[in-house]
């Protein structure tokens, strides 16, 4: 239909041009409507916040400040410089260094990225499960302090075959993790109880927790009384895939798996089916047959035992021994990481690898530049937060709007309601929003 | 006696038709009596009979500053937990004659058994240690550790009550805690730090309340999200600029303490209550102020009409977004000065993350308030007297372990929430984008 009607534009005078700007207007208003456009604009603003405060805290590019009438072309000149060291370092500390001395310690950075990426990816798929069932799990950290807690008794206290002390010690994590989630997951399908405001409070109790077991002789079996537990044992760590010199473990491996299973789950299975369907509407899902409560309990279950998954795989692969802050930031990032992965799998999977290479890179930078490695979570808080709103998106880079332009669509959406109006002389009644 | 009205009454609520049966009268609920009771037998076994005899629990009352100074009092450990336990099943015993014959008993009741339980399990904690129990310390400690949950609560009651929910309030305290540490360390006075404090909360909510009514996004999300956000910056500009120059931008101003002449020589509530700075006292002006506006003026009918139903709110006139902005915004700026209690409430300066999650707790206690603001001051303050029971008694030395006793008001919320301390029921139209 649309070539129909560009061969008859171009029919009238000056026609050839106005498709051409037609055609440009298209392509531009699809783009505009493209999420991985939105995404790639919002990674885009994110580094130039970033820039902008690694410029306006820099003592070097200060001092060029003071004479900037004098001479601005020292100002503009220690700017670019200082931005280019710094986001250098970032890409050479996440993805390749090609100032390394060795071929291998050149790849090393990727290698880095895929490590902090495990505990990430795999919890931020515990997070977007909740979030397509529309359920807000905040708990990630909790339940990923209690997945490690788990995964390290296991892993020091027993000893077991080597196969079977990994194994078990996985399943333990996530089953730590399964328990936590539960109890919100429970709590909601029987009470009701908001899992938000359930998920916070378990996060608190969970860190009290590890505080009170960490300084337990029975649980840490060191001898000593420093708050850290024993190391793990060598027959339950996820080994490496790589070979010395890297830290890259299976635990990757782990999160390619979980990833795929996620995705057989939620777009496969007939009880993602279910959660999908009690996030769209759980009046509707429950009219067709859905146990509702059954399945608003296996959402944060699952979830809940992803990411005690991540936080196992963090501690077997990674740090070996507990500590009080083994989950770090790792709960909210995971988060985060869901958010920007928009609840999908393999979206999941890129969000968490690109975060994991922020903190690997954001180590070296602040090595090497002296910028603190806070500003990754600037970063990655301004890149969520603008993929949540895509109009403020378009409205930074004057893009379209999907359905033309906010006054386009006003005017066209008043004429609609006067028609709908005009139709039906009582007006209809709308079901107020809940 | 007591059983064969209730179930007649339960027989006769099922045999009607919902909406009838509403004005009959409703099953007695025993959870509460028959908790009273366990508690109290819980006091009666464990903190009595557990409780060395002849040991001597030991209570300082007194300060430096107190015009009468009264003596320590030693307790005999056993018989005052005896009593204070036997008081206690009375009073269990009381709410379940109460509940049996449907009389309401006042707020006094669970206020007085909450006491008596608390001071059986101190006498308990302390018995036979030879340390005293510090009383004016254990108290101003709860309330020190409550101010900035207060200022919290009061912010998340007035954002949620106009249909936005706050989960941002941790980030809205750190950026008071930042601005107020750097404004008052750049013109060294304690006050000006203070009035800094309120815009840069106002600003995260600000923020928050931008993205909610302009873009819809998910509420809860963007206050997770400006949390990170808040934490990233003023890590970043703590680990840059505040550390590179810290006698110019993060040096330490203490707001003075202001003591009330008269009533701050008052024993043991004197030096709790009306020695405090100023921002306490704001404190208090606050939430009495609130307490009265939420509930019977023109500006608080408005935020709980715009929170429970937006529709009708808007439908006689009321500007529904217009609303929302304003008092997500003023709710920020009370956050803020929250904020300002970590650093120049304090005298401290300022450090990463040192919010240390009380935003959340704050959230917490709003709702075990249930979105009132007396009820959120109370829920406040009983998480502050736990961590600073939690805190004495883990210097003095204790039977119980103190993470235990900090975990306490998360399991008490998670408690609440689940609908075991009554119904919590949020706005309605909370979290709700309002699209006409």
């Amino acid at each position: 239909m649309s070539t129909q009607q560009t061969s008859d534009d171009a029919r009238t005078p000056g026609g050839a041009l106005k498709e051409a700007e037609s055609r440009l207007h298209y392509a531009v208003r699809e783009l505009s409507q493209a999420s991985w456009v939105i995404t790639l604009l919002s990674v885009l603003v994110a580094l130039v916040v970033g820039a902008l405060l690694i410029l306006a805290t820099n003592p070097q590019v200060q001092a060029t400040m003071g004479y900037f009438f004098a001479r601005p072309g020292d100002f503009f000149l220690t700017s670019f410089e200082v931005i280019r060291d710094a986001y250098s370092a970032l890409f050479r500390g996440a993805v390749y260094d090609w100032q390394a001395a060795t071929p291998q310690r050149a790849i090393r950075p990727i290698t880095e990225t895929l490590v902090n990426a495990v505990p990430l990816i795999l919890a931020g798929l515990g997070i977007a499960i909740g979030f397509r069932s529309g359920m807000l799990n905040i708990g990630g950290q909790g339940q990923i302090i209690l997945g490690a807690t788990c995964a390290a008794f296991i892993g020091y206290a027993f000893q077991l075959p080597l196969g079977a002390h990994l194994l078990l010690a996985l399943v333990g994590g996530a089953l730590g993790g399964a328990i936590w989630g539960g109890i919100a997951g429970v709590l909601k399908a029987k009470t009701g109880a908001n899992e938000v405001i359930v998920t916070i409070m378990l996060n608190n109790i969970a860190l009290y927790l590890i505080a009170w077991l960490l300084r337990q002789q029975w649980f840490v079996q060191t001898g000593s009384n420093q708050p850290i537990s024993a190391s793990v044992d060598e027959s339950a760590r996820l080994f490496g895939i790589l070979g010395t010199g890297f830290r890259l473990h299976a635990g990757i491996l782990l999160a390619i798996a979980a990833t795929i299973f996620v995705w057989w789950l939620l777009e496969r299975s007939t009880l993602g089916f279910e959660m999908r369907a009690i996030g769209e509407n759980p009046e509707a899902a429950r009219t067709a047959g859905v146990n509702v409560p059954k399945a608003t309990a296996l959402v944060l279950i699952i979830g809940g035992a992803l990411c005690g998954l991540g936080g196992a795989a963090h501690l077997l692969g990674t740090e070996y021994r507990l500590a009080a802050g083994i989950a770090g930031t790792l709960g909210f990032d995971a988060i985060t990481v869901a958010l920007l992965g928009r609840s999908r799998p393999l979206g999941t999977f890129l969000a968490g690898v690109l975060f994991g290479g922020l903190r690997a890179g954001g180590v070296l930078m602040q090595a090497q530049t002296g910028t603190p490695i806070d500003i990754v979570l600037v970063l990655q808080s301004v890149i969520v937060l603008l993929i949540a709103a895509p109009p403020l998106v378009r409205a930074i880079f004057f893009l379209p709007h999907p359905d033309g332009s906010p006054r386009v669509r006003r005017r066209r959406r008043l004429r609609d309601q006067q028609a709908a109006e005009a139709a039906s002389e009582p007006a209809p009644t709308q079901e107020v929003s809940k | 006696m007591s059983e064969q009205p209730t179930q007649e009454s339960v027989a006769a609520v099922r045999a009607e038709p919902r909406h009838e049966a509403d004005t009959h009268l409703q099953p007695i609920k025993w959870k509460f009596p028959i908790t009273y009771v366990l508690l109290a037998l819980l006091s009666l076994g464990a903190f009595t009979f557990l409780t060395p005899s002849g040991a001597v629990t030991q209570f300082r009352l007194a300060t430096a500053t107190d015009i009468v100074t009264l003596p320590a009092a030693n307790l005999p450990s056993f018989a005052t937990a005896l009593v204070l336990s036997l008081l206690q099943l009375g009073l269990g015993v009381l709410a379940v004659v109460a509940a049996a014959r449907r009389i309401k008993l006042g707020l006094w009741h669970p206020m007085l058994f909450g006491l008596l339980f608390v001071l059986a399990f101190l006498v308990y904690a302390g018995a036979g240690r030879g340390a005293f129990i510090p009383v004016v310390t254990l108290l101003a400690g709860a309330l020190m550790l409550s101010v900035p949950l207060i200022f919290g609560a009061m912010c998340g009651l007035v954002g949620e009550r106009s249909g936005i929910i706050n989960i941002a309030i941790e980030g809205q305290l750190l950026a008071g805690a930042f601005l107020a540490a750097v404004a008052a360390s750049f013109f060294t006075s304690a006050y000006v730090g203070l009035l800094a404090a309120p815009f840069a909360g106002a600003a995260v909510g600000g923020l928050l309340v931008w993205f909610a009514v302009k873009y819809h996004v998910n509420q809860i999300i963007v206050g997770v999200v400006l949390n990170v956000l808040v934490i990233g910056l003023t890590s970043f500009l703590y680990s840059t600029v505040l550390t590179q120059n810290a006698e110019m931008w993060n040096a330490r101003q203490q707001l003075p303490r202001l003591p009330i002449p008269g009533l701050s020589q008052i024993p043991i509530i004197g030096p709790v209550l009306f020695n405090q700075t100023i921002l306490v006292y704001l404190m208090y002006v606050i939430v009495f102020a609130l307490h009265i506006l939420v509930f019977k003026s023109r500006w608080g009918l408005r935020m709980r009409a715009v929170g429970e139903h937006p529709k009708a709110a808007d439908t006689v006139g009321i500007n529904v977004p217009r609303t929302r902005v304003f008092n997500t915004v003023l709710a920020g700026g009370i956050a803020g000065l929250g904020g300002a209690y970590f650093t120049v409430g304090q005298g401290l300066a300022f450090g990463q993350e040192m919010s240390a999650g009380q935003g959340f707790i704050a959230l917490a206690a709003m709702i075990l308030g249930r979105w009132n603001p007396k009820g959120a001051l109370l829920a406040a303050l009983l998480f502050g007297f736990s961590t600073s029971v939690g805190q004495v008694l883990s210097t003095i030395g204790t039977p119980v372990p103190s993470e235990m006793l900090l975990m306490l008001p998360y399991v008490i919320t998670i408690f609440a929430v689940a609908g075991f301390v009554g119904r919590v029921r949020p706005p309605a139209a909370e979290g709700v984008p309002y699209i006409k």
